[in-house]
């Protein structure tokens, strides 16, 4: 399966056509005469798809480490917008040096993919999976509540524990991965090397402390109940002080 | 973790730097007057005869240049990027006390990395020989930045006003000192009261609140003491507005009576001893 996409490596001034189009993969359709497309249709195909490659991962099809960074800066500042906190979870695969040692690098890319299409499924439409660097991915979740976050992953880390790859007829293997997590929040002034800093730190700590585990930053716990809130302005906000509204009695009215 | 403290860790008291008494000014909300107590407070105290220097702590994004009308040439984000030396970054506010202003560039580091907290821990060593108190002017609220600088102080003084809002968060702050900070105690002062007494009353509403539902390692709860009433005065407005501290624009008004009776209960509970 793993499919051989041609060279990549094309300088941007040089490009011609036909190089284009083989990239892209459009060879089907002759460039100068598209029967089923106006020429229009056609440089608009081709420019998307070449866009597509420059946004993903050839491997496993993901978004690739430059696109996610630009997903990760719009995160940042939608973050800082609408007051949602987005959670962004970095992932490793456990011993993967380990796969491509003993089975060779086709079982590892075989490995890559296969937890990319597993982690594809655990994470929503408005979620963006990237494959980060050689055996680690990244999850940007936006609009996710910290309490939340460590289901989340967990989620992902079950899965990915329960689905074993099959690398040739007669060999599966057993897969798991470490994910460690950091929430960009409204009052914390973040930037992308940070905040990828910080998950980073977390996915460290979960590899150093025996792999296969999650680990999430901690935030400050500083959520304050209504019974607190009743029991803080109880006393001191009366009734008569807005304007002589009759008092409440909240024991009545419970039962 | 194993590895370097949590930004929240309070330092233990051996790490405190000596000389200066530091006291960290902090709220939950923002808005309610931290850098006006702060820079008042700081008049005051000067007043008294004490050495006073005060921080912008919140990297940045503090007033204080604002409140004082300094234009700073030298900050400590020059210091960190080693572009100035340290002393050059202590400049002299109207009221006779110094002030190091943090400096719009280092909005970039407003998350704590290893060496932002070093060189923070540095600035504060260096520093604090030279002074009697060392005033933290902070953010608002919990973040990681607040709470580290938060760590840095012997004595947190939070600002609240009578607000509702204002004083959730300031019990929601209060709540995470208690409990990753292991704090025994925090000083309250309440900006705009209404009348005589809404502080007291305030103060030992939310202690009771605290000891209602704030567990702490020791048992004992956190002790809220109550420093002090600034009441509502519309003299703060008008040296606000004209960038002055109210200590020089408008001495004898209320609020500013308070403010300076307000250093002499620090002075007298924290500063007497220390010589």
């Amino acid at each position: 399966m793993p499919h051989t996409a041609p060279s990549l490596l094309v300088d941007l001034r040089d490009l011609r056509l036909d190089t284009a189009v083989s990239l892209v993969g459009l060879e089907g359709a002759a460039p100068t005469a598209p029967a089923s497309s106006t020429p229009a249709q056609y440089l608009q195909r081709l420019i998307d798809g070449l866009c597509d490659l420059s946004l993903k991962d050839p491997l496993t099809g993901l978004a690739n480490r430059r696109h996610f960074q630009a997903v990760l800066e719009r995160e940042i500042d939608r973050v800082t917008r609408s007051g949602e906190a987005a959670l962004l979870l970095m992932l490793d695969i456990d011993r993967f040096k380990q796969v491509n040692d003993t089975y060779g690098h086709l079982a590892g890319d075989r490995v890559l993919q296969a937890v990319a299409r597993t982690l594809n499924g655990c994470v929503r439409p408005m979620d963006t999976l990237a494959r980060y660097g050689g055996e680690e991915f990244a999850v940007v979740l936006p609009a996710c509540q910290a309490a939340f976050g460590r289901a989340v992953a967990e989620r992902i880390r079950r899965t990915i524990a329960a689905t074993p790859v099959r690398i040739d007829s007669s060999t599966e293997l057993d897969v798991t991965i470490s994910i460690g997590g950091a929430f960009a929040l409204q009052w914390i002034r973040s930037t992308t090397p940070l905040w990828t800093d910080r998950a980073d730190h977390q996915l460290y700590r979960a590899k150093s402390e025996g792999r296969n585990r999650v680990c999430i930053e901690e935030q400050p716990d500083s959520t304050v109940t209504a019974e607190e809130k009743g029991m803080l302005f109880g006393p001191l906000y009366t009734p008569s002080g807005w304007g002589d509204l009759p008092a409440m009695n909240l024991n009545d009215s419970a039962h | 973790m194993s590895d370097a403290p949590s930004p929240t860790t309070p330092l233990s008291p051996a790490a405190t730097p000596q000389g200066a008494r530091i006291i960290a000014v902090t709220s939950g909300k923002g808005g309610v007057g931290k850098t006006f107590v702060s820079a008042n407070l700081a008049a005051a105290l000067t007043r008294r005869g004490q050495r006073v220097l005060v921080l912008d702590a919140d990297l940045g994004l503090a007033n204080l240049d604002v409140v004082l009308n300094l234009h700073p040439k030298i900050t400590l984000h020059d210091v960190f990027t080693g572009k100035s030396n340290l002393e050059d970054a202590v400049i002299a506010a109207p009221g006779g006390f110094s002030v190091v202003l943090a400096g719009s560039g280092m909005v970039e580091y407003s998350r704590l990395t290893p060496e932002v907290r070093n060189q923070f821990l540095n600035v504060i060593q260096s520093l604090a020989p030279r002074f009697d108190v060392i005033l933290l002017d902070t953010g608002a609220g919990i973040s990681d930045v607040v709470l580290f600088s938060v760590s840095l102080a012997s004595e947190v003084l939070i600002v609240a006003t009578p607000e509702p809002t204002s004083l959730t968060d300031a019990y929601a702050a209060i709540k995470v000192l208690a409990m990753q900070q292991k704090r025994q105690h925090v000083r309250m002062v309440v900006n705009q009261a209404a009348r005589p007494g809404d502080g007291r009353a305030i103060t030992s509403q939310l202690q009771q609140v605290l000891e209602r539902f704030v567990a702490t390692d020791s048992g004992r709860p956190l002790r809220l003491i109550h420093m002090g009433d600034i009441p509502a005065d519309l003299a703060v407005r008008d040296a606000v507005m004209r960038r002055q501290l109210l200590l020089l624009n408008t001495p004898g008004c209320p609020a500013a009576l308070a403010i300076s009776q307000l250093a002499g209960k620090i002075e007298e509970t924290l500063l007497s001893r220390a010589g």
